[in-house]
């Protein structure tokens, strides 16, 4: 079960890490933090001149190899989408890309980084947050 | 392993009493390490929730027919039992909760609401579990009184020597520590600190939620005013925890749950209280829970807790060494003789989550996380550390376990 969670692409994904950075001066940004382990991820997003299309895309932080992992491959998922496409994103589609079973507090770790990604367009762009999240408290994604 | 005997006590025979310890995980035996969670239950626990059920059940303090006796002749015999556990003076100060957390929260609201004001200050330590931390600083917040950490050293050791500088002029009014932290296994000078707040006329409040399961807790001895524990660390089961209070605390404060059982006399204009400890017991409380918590007190008794603080203090050594020896790692916490059976811990350049998961598929159980104590892990400057604990059926064979486990967190993902 181990050998499945931590294959090949997960451990690639975790130790060369796509994405990884800061962008100075981001259009859009938002920090959130995973309340289960104190993992915190950082997330920026620069648009192209339409002002909707991902131009550059990137993720800073601490965090375990599902969630390191998982943030790189979204890191690669979302560019050149816009801020519309990525806001409907179901998570499903992440989680098939990410392709290991999880159990469901690895699941936390394995959305963080998208979470963190629809909140930093909503704030940028107004698009809708999913409807589970509605309500959720500004300290748990800041 | 060579544990030195002082008071003797055989964790191998010991762990037959815990049928948990008969499955594989992974095809592997169970290597329970996460004791400081929550604890496993002897069969000699369950056997007591069992029989109750099937030769005792009623409601307590509401019947005059023969089960309801029984019944509360079973509640009232564990209030006894809790009340010599912690050599509390009297039964009538010993108080059933439903939690070490509810317990706290009782004192924090009950006395904390009437008591705290502008001008006020609440002194708790960095070292403290969610549990009394966050009821203290919203109550705090709620009264307008200010709340303030005392600080710990790099071994995660309390600065004694900072508190009157941190009190200054203000109002001290309550003090709150554990007994024993749940992330570092740090013993607090709990008797040094309770004397520094009478002096400055506080009350003295002690979380010991995870030193009373594993250290001899005397009330009188640490003269505290509150004293808070719970029953699911300490080898009885989940839902029940316990509150002793000094009687004339108690007696003054309102209450904290109110509905039957709590009240003297209910009229449409005015409600008067119950005598103590049935003032703070309202509804119907985890009566079967309740004799499962006094059997695990009996159990835990009969054993010996100098016994317990002993031997784990030895396995507590025998993992910082096992783990120096394997390297790369970086251990937080007190010296082994300042220290209870926990030990918390980081490898170098890998997530306590991936540590954790990858020895789970070798049966071994480790927490990860931040151990309900994000101050702490704030102060020690990380998100998460991995954390073995120990308790009374802990062998080194588990430590060995874990170690060996930790080879191949390293292939893996190192």
């Amino acid at each position: 079960m181990v050998d499945d969670l931590y294959r090949e692409i997960i451990l690639d994904h975790y130790k060369n890490p796509r994405g990884h950075g800061v962008i100075d001066d981001a259009d859009a940004h938002a920090e959130g933090l995973n309340p289960l382990c104190g993992d915190e991820v950082s997330i920026y997003v620069r648009f192209a001149p339409d002002g909707e299309t991902v131009d550059e895309v990137k993720f800073s932080g601490r965090g375990c190899a599902i969630s390191q992992a998982s943030t790189s491959m979204l890191m690669e998922m979302v560019q050149g989408r816009t801020a519309t496409e990525i806001a409907e994103l179901p998570k499903e589609d992440l989680l098939e890309e990410v392709g290991i079973p999880l159990t469901p507090i690895r699941l936390k770790c394995a959305l963080l980084g998208l979470g963190v990604l629809k909140v930093a367009l909503h704030r940028a762009k107004g698009t809708p947050l999913p409807q589970e999240w509605a309500g959720i408290d500004e300290i748990d994604l800041r | 392993m060579a544990v030195t005997a002082r008071p003797a006590l055989d964790a191998q025979k010991l762990r037959a009493d815990f049928p948990i310890f008969e499955q594989k995980i992974h095809g592997k035996p169970l290597a329970y390490l996460d004791s400081a969670a929550s604890s496993q239950k002897p069969r000699q626990v369950l056997d007591a929730i069992r029989d109750f059920y099937e030769t005792s059940y009623a409601n307590v303090h509401r019947g005059v027919y023969t089960l309801s006796e029984r019944a509360t002749a079973s509640y009232e015999g564990a209030r006894e039992t809790a009340r010599a556990f912690v050599n509390a003076p009297a039964a009538r100060e010993v108080i059933f909760t439903r939690s070490a957390t509810e317990s706290i929260n009782l004192v924090a609201y009950a006395w904390g609401l009437d008591n705290l004001g502008p001008g006020d200050v609440v002194l708790v330590t960095e070292l403290e579990h969610h549990s009394n931390f966050v009821p203290w600083q919203y109550i705090a917040k709620r009264t307008g009184a200010d709340f303030r950490l005392l600080s710990i050293d790099d071994q995660g050791e309390l600065e004694l020597d900072g508190i009157d500088d941190l009190a200054g002029d203000g109002n001290v009014k309550v003090v709150a520590t554990n007994l024993v932290s749940n992330s570092l296994g740090t013993v607090n000078p709990v008797e040094r600190l309770t004397a520094w707040a009478h002096e400055r006329g506080a009350i003295m409040v002690v979380d010991a939620a995870q030193g009373a399961p594993h250290h001899r807790v005397d009330v009188q001895a640490l003269d505290c005013d509150f004293l808070a524990f719970s029953s699911h660390k300490l080898c009885g089961p989940s839902g029940v925890g316990a509150l002793w209070g000094r009687a004339e605390l108690l007696e003054a404060m309102a209450p904290f749950n109110l509905g039957g059982h709590m009240i003297r006399s209910v009229r449409a204009e005015d409600t008067t209280w119950g005598e103590l400890p049935y003032k703070f017991e309202a509804g119907t409380m985890p009566i079967a829970e309740v004799a499962g918590f006094g059997a695990a007190m009996d159990y835990v008794a009969e054993v010996g807790v100098d016994a317990i603080a002993a031997y784990e203090s030895d396995l507590a050594a025998y993992t910082l060494d096992r783990l120096a020896e394997f390297g790369g790692i970086t251990s937080y916490g007190p010296p082994p003789e300042r220290r209870a059976g926990i030990v918390s811990f980081n490898v170098e350049g890998i997530h306590p989550h991936d540590v954790a998961q990858v020895l789970d598929s070798e049966g071994v159980a480790i927490r990860a996380g931040h151990h309900c104590c994000q101050p702490l892990m704030a102060r020690l400057g990380v998100a998460a550390t991995n954390r073995a604990s120990f308790y009374l059926y802990t062998v080194p064979d588990e430590i060995d376990r874990m170690i060996e486990g930790l080879h191949k967190v390293r292939k893996i993902l190192g």
